[in-house]
Formats: C-alpha cells, structure tokens, sequence
C-alpha cells in the first residue's frame, strides 16, 4: 500500500514541475513575447489570412463573447448533423448505427462544452469518422475555447483601464497551435508505444486459448485519448474510458493520462500571475485550490483504502473495494484520480465511480459543485474568480470600505452577475435533481426508451446519487457518471443536454462581462487600506466563501444520497 | 454576430484538417513503428492468434488460472464495469454466489484464502491482470487437475510476475496460461 501511496505523492510532484514553467510559457504565448514555438508563426498567419481574420484587431468583451459564441454555434449545428448521418458516411467498419436525434443532441452538446458526458459506448456508438471529426475535433476546439475566454481575464488586469482586451480568434488559434497540438502529439506517442491502438483497422474477431470467440474494438484511439486528457475533456474512445487496457495500458501511461489532465487548469494558474505581473497572486490562487483539492482527497482516499464493511462481513482475505478497479492501476491511484477528474471537470475515468465507496462518491459530486480547485481548462479559473469577487465584496463590507480588486470599485452590476453565476450552478443541479426523482416515482412506466422504473443499477439512496450526480457532472461540464444510470432516452438526453448548455455559456459569460466592466472603470492607486487580495488571508476568505456556498447549497442533497448509504453500510 | 459566422466557417474547416485529419494521420503513421503497429499487440502460440496481449479473457476450466469476474464477460467488443454499489443487496448476494462456485472448484481453500479481487468485477471487463495473490490461491486447484507439483507453479507465477517501484505487483493471465501449457 506505501508504494501505492508513493505513486500518488510521485504523479502530483511531477504534474506540479511541469504546470510551473508551462504556466510560464503560457503567459509568454499570450503576450506575444518570444517562445521556442515561434516556428508555427507561418502557419498561423496561413490561418488568420485563409479565415479573413486581421490578428491585430482588438475586441471589447462584448465582441469577445459574440465571436465564441457564433464559433461555438458553427460547431453545434456541423456535429449535430454528422453524428445523425454516421452510419452512411465513410469510415465505419463495425457498422454502427446513427445516433437518435435525442442522442445526438446530447452528444454534440457534451462535446461542444467540454463536458464529454457519453449516453452511448464509444464501440458500438461512433463511427471513426465521428470519433474524430467530432469527438476529437471538439475535443481540441471547445479546450481552445475556454483558455481563449480566461486569456481575456488575463487581459482585462494586466493593463490600467482598457477596453481592448485582444483578439479572441488569436488567442483560440495560438492555444491549439502552440499548447494543445505540440503536447498531444508527445502524448500519443507514448499511448501508441505502450499499446494504444491508432491504426484504421475495425473490429478483430479472435478465438481465445481456451476456445471462445470474441471481438476486439479497436481504432485510431491514441491521438484521440492525448487530447481527452490534456484539454480535460474525459469522453473516453472506448466504453470503460481509461479503466479499458488499451485506452490506459500500463501504470506508466496511468500516470502519463493524470498529469495530462491537471498540468493546464494548474499552469493557467501560474501564467495569470505571471501575465499580470502579479506572481504571489498566482501562488495564493494555486495555494487555496491546493487546499481544496486535498480536503476532498484525503477523505475519498481514506475511504477507498479502507476495507470495504460489505464485503468484511462476508470473511475474505481481505476487503480491498476492488469492484470497479483495474488491478494494473490499483486502489490508490484509482482513488487519486477519482478526485483529480472530478475537481478538474475532465470525467475520464480509470474506475467506475458508481461502485467507489459512499464517502468517496461524495467527495467526487463535491469537486464538481465547487468546480474550480483548479477546475476545468480555463473555466476552472474563471468560476474561480466568480468566488472571488464574492470574497472581495464581503471582505469589503466587513471592513466598511467600498470592494476593490486589484484597483477597480466592485459594484452592485458586477455583483448582480456573480451572485446569479454562483447561483446558476445549484440551481441546475437541484432542479435537474428533483425534476428526475420525480419522474421516477410519478411515472415509472414513462414510454421511454428506458423506463423510469429501470433507470436506475442500484437501489435506496445509492440510487439517488446516481441521479444527483449525473446532473451534478452535466452542469460541471465534467462528463464522468455513475455510469449504472439508465440514461440514454429522451428524458436524460434532453435534460442533461440543457443543462450542460447553460452550465457552460453562462459561467463563461459572466466571469467575462465582470472582468470586461472592471477593466473599463478608473484605476485607484493603492493604499494602506487597499484590501490585498495576494494574501494568505484572503485566500482563506475565498476559501471558507466558496466551502460555505458548496455546503448551504448541498448539503442536504448529498445527505439523500451518499450520507445515508454511509450510514446504511457502516 | 453576423460578422464573426463567416470567419468562424472558415476558422472551423481549417482546424477539423489540422486536428481531425492531419494530426490522427500523423499518429496513425508513426504508430505503425510500434509493437503491434497500431493495431494492438497479439499474441500467439504455434503461429496462430490466441488473444491480444492487453486485453483480458475469459478461463473458466479448473487447468487453467482464472482472472477476475467481468461485466461483459470478457468479451471485448464492448467494454463495462457492474457499476454494483456496496449497499446495494443484490451486488453483495452476487459475490457471495461467486465465492461458493470458488470454493467448490478450489477444494482445501477456505474463505478467508480469497482475496476480493478474485470475486468482484473489474473497471473495464477486460482487466488481463490479476494479483500474485489470486495466482496463488489457484495454484493447489491447478497442482491437482494438472498433476503438477505446486512449488513448480509458484515458481512460474514468480517468474512472470511484474512489479515497479511503485505500481501494484501483478500477473498477465493469458500470459501465465500459456507458460503453464507449456510446462506439459
């Protein structure tokens, strides 16, 4: 178990030696400053001039959110439509079928927002021609997307008082050609070299040693599962996602999958302190969401490690929660990344989370609802600083002093709009919620494509928080499940499919508008009473902001569920 | 918006080349260097294709050494967990169906010899590997079916198990089965 444990404390370490002179480089890319990738100049010229975009035109936020969300459009309805005509386009040499509407409106939506939640299996559900050209596409783009939206906070407090703050086709353009290509090429490579398949070839019908006869899925996994983790996406090639032999075969690639996954939520953390000349605000950032991940962590990894009371009272050798784990990875690097997927909004999965320990399942939903201890690829930071600017307000208020945050008035239109974003995501989450339950017991003979009766794998509360958490991962944009969940039918597809849409938008669009109206207003130069947000102390005051909104929100939803399993096994 | 449609059209079939054709084309030919050249690693016995090296299979014969309980009974067209929750009734009667069939194939082991991973599912369905523990609770099973002493067995676990500095401690299955046809 020590060796285990020294894998986990090895991964974290090494995520943390590349995140610092990532972050670095980030900041510089952004700035425009000089990097060793300044050979994709050319090509990214090509691009700007092919798309008749000037790279030097700068945008206000408003014009920042006009070009995501028209882009963001372009790619919804282009994946929509591929995903219904699958099964009549080239490249499908399994024959899988197309995608019911509701699916497909699921799917491309899942996609679109990073959030990868998959109401199918990737080997009877997608074609190659989906699995790249929408899933890895949209995995690489919708990434893109969200460090093009932080790169406009980093704009809007690097400068005094400025409208201008970029261009957002640049930014999206430069996070794929010099972050998110370069990586993911290295990455795939040593998936392909440690068994990943990334050939085109289908299916593979073999009989076994002792005489069966199987199929073996297979496909051009490798550069597709790169980019799953890197821009923290999480919809896996295959059904089990990184728990299945070929997606993940080893430790080694175990460990290569989980730092892929948090070495750009955790870099973007250094290079806003960096782009704004302001590193110890960076450093507090990273300091408060360390302290977050880890109160998750250390109770999910305790209950992992722990002997499982179900399967002690049955007298085995031993008790170890092996149900949904892979023996290659192991208990506590399952349980490491259980949490790392669920704090950083990736959703890939090395085990079932719907068979992880009560204890565990909640730490899991509580990564999500608070969704931004690193959080997801930019939009972690961006929720970040929704709970920030709560923290400046109240810390405002406490000293009788007007909100500041680094030389701008907060005021009560800024407010207005982080108050209604902090509140958007439980809002999603407890109606979704109770809108389902009800279902369930109203109508349990709905004439759906899976009843209402049989939606859920598990009774009692468990099978309450299969429900809670799927709607949870949806308005995260996280994308992991408690797969048990019956939820490829209309009612699933349709709901989480809304919810995921404005889970996504609007806490892109506010944070934006914040940083945008800040950015305009007269700077105040600072002064001993100039409340410092760089800070132990007020890294604190954000902390116990965001815990205290988490608990009031959902509290008594996670008592429903993974509380009352705890005490019904314990 | 108007304005940004056409540029984001234009924007949008360049990357769909860049990401979605050029880079998995790239992957897919450098790919074809490795073992198994992209397709997957296969292994074979007498020049025939028994399975693929990765992915686990189904033994079911007391010769053979077991690997763990699957979902979808290790039939990789597919891929799943049982997604059983611990409070869940049902799941806990299903294991302990599976340690009664254990204890019936395996005379001399008692209940407390069975480590649970021999008796719960795994993540993928697939798993190929299973402890150095579970190979041994199978080896007095396999001593007796095979005529085999049981030092002989231990010593060909130990010879094909992996261990790392940190990574857990672990037994290819297939790849254990076919070292132990050998042995004949």
């Amino acid at each position: 178990m020590n060796t285990e444990i020294s894998g986990v404390l090895l991964s974290f370490a090494l995520t943390l030696l590349i995140a610092f002179p990532l972050g670095k480089y980030i900041a510089n890319v952004f700035k425009g400053e000089k990097t060793f990738t300044d050979f994709m100049n050319p090509v990214e010229k090509f691009i700007y001039r092919f798309s008749g975009i000037d790279p030097k035109k700068e945008m206000n936020w408003k014009q920042h959110m006009a070009a995501l969300l028209s882009i963001n459009l372009v790619w919804l309805v282009y994946a929509f439509f591929l995903l219904l005509f699958q099964a009549d386009l080239p490249l499908n040499p399994d024959g899988n079928p197309n995608m019911t509407p509701d699916l497909s409106f699921n799917t491309a939506i899942s996609f679109l927002v990073n959030c990868n939640l998959q109401h199918y299996s990737g080997e009877s559900g997608l074609t190659y021609l989906t699995q790249l050209l929408v899933i890895t596409f949209l995995q690489f783009v919708s990434a893109a997307t969200g460090v093009a939206a932080v790169a406009v906070l980093f704009r809007a407090f690097a400068e005094k008082t400025t409208e201008k703050l970029g261009n957002f086709f640049v930014f999206f353009t430069k996070t794929i050609t010099r972050i998110l290509l370069p990586l993911s090429i290295v990455i795939a490579f040593v998936l392909a070299f440690n068994g990943t398949p990334a050939s085109f070839d289908g299916k593979d019908s073999i009989v076994t040693l002792q005489g069966d006869s199987v199929q073996v899925s297979r496909g051009p996994a490798a550069g597709m599962i790169a980019i799953k983790h890197l821009g923290t996406n999480g919809g896996g090639w295959f059904g089990a996602n990184s728990a299945h032999p070929l997606e993940n075969p080893n430790y080694v690639t175990n460990m290569v999958e989980i730092i892929a996954q948090v070495i750009l939520p955790m870099a973007l953390i250094f290079a806003f302190g960096f782009f704004i000349k302001r590193k110890k605000l960076g450093y507090v950032i990273f300091g408060v969401m360390t302290a977050g991940m880890l109160s998750f962590m250390i109770p999910n990894m305790i209950s992992e490690l722990s002997p499982n009371p179900a399967l002690q009272k049955l007298g085995l050798a031993d008790a170890v929660a092996m149900e949904g784990k892979e023996t290659r990875i192991g208990v506590a690097a399952s349980a490491y990344w259980q949490v790392m997927t669920t704090v950083i909004s990736t959703g890939s999965v090395n085990s079932m989370h719907d068979s992880s320990m009560p204890m565990s399942g909640a730490m899991q939903m509580l990564g999500m609802m608070t969704n931004c201890f690193y959080g997801g690829k930019g939009v972690g930071l961006l929720n970040y600083f929704v709970f920030l600017i709560i923290a400046v307000f109240i810390s405002g208020l406490m000293v009788g002093r007007t909100p500041e945050f680094l030389g701008r008035k907060v005021e009560a239109r800024e407010m207005k709009i982080a108050s209604i974003i902090a509140l958007l995501h439980p809002f999603l989450i407890l109606v979704g919620t109770a809108l389902s339950a009800w279902v369930s017991v109203r109508h349990p003979e709905a004439d759906w494509a899976v009843k209402p009766s049989a939606w859920l794998n598990n009774p009692g509360s468990h099978g309450f928080s299969e429900m809670l958490y799927e709607y949870t991962s949806s308005s995260a944009n996280n994308g992991s499940g408690f797969e048990g969940l019956g939820d490829n039918n209309i009612f699933w597809n349709v709901t989480t499919g809304l919810v995921m849409i404005l889970g996504r938008f609007l806490p892109i669009i506010g944070p934006i508008a914040i940083a945008g109206l800040l950015a305009r207003k007269k700077y105040i130069p600072e002064t001993a009473g100039t409340l410092q947000p760089d800070t132990a102390t007020f890294g604190i005051m954000t902390y116990a902001v965001i815990m205290i909104l988490a608990a009031l929100a959902f509290f008594p939803a996670l008592t429903l569920g993974p509380i009352a399993e705890y005490f019904q096994i314990y | 918006m108007k304005q940004y449609i056409l540029p984001s059209l234009k924007l949008t079939l360049v990357m769909i080349i860049l990401c979605a054709v050029l880079y998995p084309m790239l992957i897919s030919g450098v790919a074809k260097l490795s073992p198994g050249a992209g397709k997957g690693e296969t292994v074979e016995v007498d020049g025939k294709v028994v399975g693929y090296k990765l992915i686990g299979q189904s033994f079911t014969a007391d010769k053979y050494f077991w690997g763990r309980p699957s979902a979808v009974n290790y039939n990789a067209a597919g891929s799943a967990g049982s997604n059983k929750a611990a409070s869940n009734p049902d799941y806990i009667q299903t294991v302990k169906d599976r340690i009664d069939s254990f204890l019936i194939h395996n005379p001399g082991i008692k209940k407390n010899e069975i480590p649970a991973e021999m008796v719960t599912a795994s993540g993928s369905g697939l798993d190929p590997d299973i402890s150095v523990k579970s190979a041994l609770v199978q080896v007095k099973r396999i001593a007796a079916t095979r005529q085999l002493s049981e030092d002989l067995l231990r010593n060909l676990i130990t010879a094909n198990s992996i261990s790392s500095f940190v990574a857990p401690e672990k037994v290819n299955v297939l790849k254990l089965n076919i070292a132990l046809d050998k042995l004949k």
